[in-house]
């Protein structure tokens, strides 16, 4: 096959990717609507629990993300949308190596490239951590948020497979973008657990808005949520201060200094200092639980403005996207 | 809950959990109380006490952080003055009265303003404040012990329990002897007398996780490290810039760089003695029609002479600097510098040299100017504006581009001006712009500007009759080279990398702790409680319980899931 070919399979294994992705966002949302009815009188006899003095619905324990009360019927939407996102992680990362073959280098080095590793990288985080415990109703933001990201990357910042010029020739393309990638996918679930837990603890406080949404009655206690949110976004922050290390370390060798306020560089401090203070507003009183999560959300939101804006909007040394030129 | 000696920030919710919803997760509300400010009523050193101690809490910590992270944010958006002078003049004269405004507040220099140097002094003062008495706290903490096992386990969220057919002592003995494996716990075993109805016991404390605290402290002391390294080398290091083509060269010393920076601290002398010669530039593009024109490759082969006149060959490539006497050298950008020669009216030479042309595209289409002021006496001064094209393509309206970043058919496309240059005025001119205030265009017949070309190897007469213009037949090119030298880069790495460590170590290092009882029963076997607690959240914490309950020896029967039951179920039903 010519390289023109592989890189047109590669597509093609993108499009089925976001077709399977699709298909498992609605598995998912079926399977949340479906347990909704069941869970709503699991939820009334565990309050009813508690108030006998029986075993609190959790410790704060990051183990604890667990369904209190399991319903014994089986979950067809849920199973169907694992596979499938599984099916799709698979197709991705055929697309990604493809991508790679075609192009003849590392298979991250324009934002279209960047969607396709980090969709992969967070759907691959949540069927991870799925292998240890029950994240399901997690699945349906997972699988949505990465669908977005393919849709996006195949039809607006989409260019054909090519070389890369000297400035990113450099092995530190594979290890400082290609972690600053991971640390995106580890962050979009995260983002998703800290998101839940706002609705959550939104609908638990009785909010007029949320007195429909009966399927967050189904899923974790806010308290295991932000426990789940926190070990990723620990994981997702050690990853971003090599991002910026790494990326220090690059600059110093291709632009002749280590820090220079550029504007991607400029963001990247900004991540870093809102995920740093989300670590210590977990541990301030009086900000811990709801106000650590909105941290979570101004965190995302940067690394989503990081990745877009900074890349299309105002152009700096970093404008990689490889849509201008 | 522990007698240990131990230093809190101020705010700080940083317990061991024994309680179920922990006060951490739950609201966002204040909890607990005593919490706010409270204001002394003592005198002055009574508010700078207080004063400090808010400066060092956890809250100011927090809202320092917070106003670190939005006050980097302009520097991203508005153009800044050390990167970008030009912009920040552009952007002047576009907003006349926002502008001078945002100037005089510091808004095209964020990050050496003021506001935001208060910003991250003042954090980091809270960071020493914070982090001296956590480190004397945890020098005592290192060698202190296990806190002494609760009277009950009740409340704790990791519990098992077992009867054995071994003694308590020996039970103790054994457990003891599990957790102290590897190191990781430092372990007490106790015994207590009879109290109430339960019969005198043996028991074992344990604790795990000390080094979670000291990697927090490597952590914050890492990036104070960083702070002033990255200050030392401000003031030590220098930069310099130089433009150089091809066979010739510049000596390492402050005049012969185009632009020269430096800190504070640094000395003229410190300049190491070498020079350097650009022998041979080449460089490669892509010219497939998906990447057409792309960069491919940039490499300057240079001939290093050092002080001692030793000469050794090198090569410069982008991502791969030379490094020279602990200077580094980088290919920063490259270009054409054709050799240009202007006679006057009276066919004398007027100028001649190379004129660096600077690449405005991926094609190269470089912009340059020709300054001709040593004309013969009597005769108006030459300035010419316009382009070097280093593959010329003539449009049907007799407009030119280049359509190739290479020299396959170089082509000057030059407007011509005559006057006054201006360069006596004793005001120091930009090279690369032609001030036209006091020269006239030259026009063609038609009324418009005439524009000469000129191809290698040519010679063309300029109009007006102002003389004639020669191109060389060789096009040499020239490299931008950046000179940078600063001492302070190992150290800066280092604390890069020991906070990373410590930020590791600090997120990832478990902190628990194992309480073991064991009592002998009438019937003669020997009942056994463990009890865990961890700090924060922890997933793995009745696993350490459930491995040491494994190593309770003659367990009657080895009743996992029956102690499962006894506490909340930390695993997930599957
Ligand atoms: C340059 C400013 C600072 C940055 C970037 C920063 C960053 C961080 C980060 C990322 C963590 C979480 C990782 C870990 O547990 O080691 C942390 C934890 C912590 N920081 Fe800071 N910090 C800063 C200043 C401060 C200051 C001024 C204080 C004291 C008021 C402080 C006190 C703490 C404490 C007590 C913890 C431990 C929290 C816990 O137990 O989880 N930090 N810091």
């Amino acid at each position: 096959m010519t390289s023109e070919q592989i890189g047109n399979l590669s597509e093609v294994l993108v499009w089925a990717t976001l077709v399977c992705f699709t298909i498992a966002l609605v598995a998912f949302a079926v399977d949340l609507a479906r347990r909704t009815d069941a869970r709503t009188t699991s939820r009334a006899a565990e309050k009813e629990l508690v108030g006998a003095g029986g075993p609190a619905p959790s410790t704060g324990s990051a183990a604890a993300v667990v369904e209190p009360v399991e319903t014994p019927t089986r979950r067809r939407a849920a199973g169907i949308a694992m596979s499938t996102t599984v099916l799709g992680d698979l197709l991705l990362l055929a697309g990604i190596v493809s991508r790679g073959i075609a192009a003849g280098r590392t298979p991250w080095a324009n934002m279209y490239e960047f969607t396709l590793v980090g969709s992969f990288v967070a759907v691959t985080v949540f069927l991870v951590v799925g292998t240890r415990r029950d994240v399901r109703f997690l699945g349906a933001f997972v699988t949505g948020i990465a669908a977005v990201f393919l849709t996006l990357g195949l039809n607006v910042f989409y260019i054909a497979a090519m070389g890369v010029q000297p400035a990113l020739q450099s092995y530190w393309l594979v290890l400082h973008v290609g972690v600053a990638i991971s640390a995106t996918g580890v962050f979009t679930v995260a983002f998703a657990a800290s998101v839940l837990q706002l609705l959550r603890t939104a609908r638990d406080g009785g909010a007029a808005l949320m007195s429909g949404w009966r399927w967050l009655d189904r899923i974790p206690t806010p308290q295991s949520l932000e426990a789940l949110s926190f070990r990723l976004n620990a994981v997702g922050f050690v990853l971003w201060t090599f991002t910026i290390i790494g990326g220090a370390i690059w600059a110093e060798h291709a632009w002749g200094r280590y820090w220079g306020w550029d504007p991607k560089e400029t963001w990247s401090f900004v991540i870093w200092t809102v995920y740093a203070a989300y670590l210590h507003a977990r541990t301030t009183r009086g900000w811990a639980g709801t106000r650590a999560a909105w941290f979570v959300v101004v965190g995302y939101v940067c690394v989503l403005f990081n990745f877009t804006v900074v890349n299309l909007v105002i152009n700096g040394l970093h404008s990689y996207s490889g849509l201008t030129s | 809950m522990s007698e240990r000696t131990q230093y809190k920030p101020e705010g700080i919710a940083d317990e061991f959990v024994t309680t179920s919803a922990s006060e951490g997760v739950s609201t966002g509300s204040t909890a607990g109380g005593g919490d706010g400010p409270r204001l002394p009523v003592l005198g002055v050193v009574g508010w700078l006490r207080w004063t400090w101690r808010q400066l060092t809490s956890m809250r100011v910590a927090l809202l320092l952080l917070m106003l670190l992270a939005v006050a980097a944010v302009p520097g991203s958006v508005l153009p800044q003055r050390g990167p970008n002078p030009d912009k920040v003049l552009e952007y002047l004269g576009g907003h006349t009265t926002l502008g001078p405004w945002l100037d005089r507040l510091g808004f095209f220099s964020v990050y050496t303003s003021p506001w935001f140097s208060a910003i991250y002094l003042l954090l980091f003062v809270s960071l020493i404040g914070c982090i001296l008495p956590r480190v004397a706290a945890h020098a005592r903490n290192l060698r202190g012990r296990p806190p002494h096992t609760p009277a009950r386990f009740g409340r704790f969220p990791a519990k098992a329990s077992a009867f054995s057919t071994a003694s308590p002592d020996d039970v103790v003995a054994a457990v003891g002897a599990h957790l102290r494996r590897g190191r990781v716990f430092r372990v007490d075993l106790g015994a207590e007398d009879a109290r109430g109805e339960r019969p005198a016991t043996r028991t074992v404390a344990a604790e795990r996780g000390y080094f979670r605290e000291t990697g927090n402290l490597v952590f914050h002391i890492a990036l104070l490290g960083l702070l002033v390294s990255i200050a030392t080398g401000q003031l030590l290091h220098y930069r310099g810039q130089a433009i150089i083509t091809e066979g010739r060269g510049f000596a390492n010393a402050v005049v012969d760089y185009d632009t020269f920076d430096k800190g504070a601290w640094f000395r003229p002398q410190e300049l190491s003695p070498f020079s350097l010669t650009l022998d041979d530039f080449s460089s490669r593009f892509a010219s497939d029609t998906v990447a057409f024109a792309q960069a491919r490759d940039f490499t300057a082969y240079v001939t290093v002479t050092d002080a001692d006149g030793s000469a050794s060959k090198q090569t410069i490539k982008v991502n791969h600097p030379l490094t020279i006497a602990g200077a580094k050298v980088y290919l920063q950008g490259n270009g054409f510098a054709p050799e240009v020669t202007v006679r006057d009216a009276k066919g004398e030479v007027a100028f001649s040299g190379r004129v660096p042309f600077i690449p405005q595209d991926n094609v190269y289409t470089s912009r340059g100017v020709i300054k001709v002021p040593d004309v013969s006496k009597g005769l108006e001064q030459i300035g010419l504006t316009g382009y070097f094209l280093p593959t010329a393509v003539i449009n049907a309206d007799g407009t030119a581009r280049s359509a190739f970043p290479q020299p396959e058919n170089p082509m000057l496309v030059l407007q011509v001006w005559s006057g006054d240059l201006g360069l006596d005025a004793g005001v120091p001119q930009n090279v690369y712009k032609l001030d036209t205030a006091t020269m006239t265009a030259a026009t063609g017949s038609d009324g418009k500007r005439a524009q000469v070309l000129v191809a290698p190897g040519q010679t063309v007469k300029l109009p007006d009759g102002l003389g004639t213009i020669t191109m060389s037949k060789d096009i040499p090119r020239y490299v931008a080279l950046d000179l940078r030298y600063d001492p302070s880069l190992a150290w800066v790495l280092t604390f890069a990398l020991l906070a990373l460590a410590g930020l590791g170590v600090s997120l990832f290092t478990p902190r628990r702790r194992v309480w073991v009882r064991a009592w002998a029963l009438p019937s003669g076997d020997t009942q056994v409680e463990l009890a865990g607690l961890a700090r924060g959240d922890d997933a793995g914490l009745q696993g350490e319980v459930d491995r040491a309950l494994a190593a309770v020896p003659g367990a009657d029967p080895p009743t996992n899931s029956a102690t499962h039951s006894a506490t909340h179920d930390q695993e997930e039903p599957r």
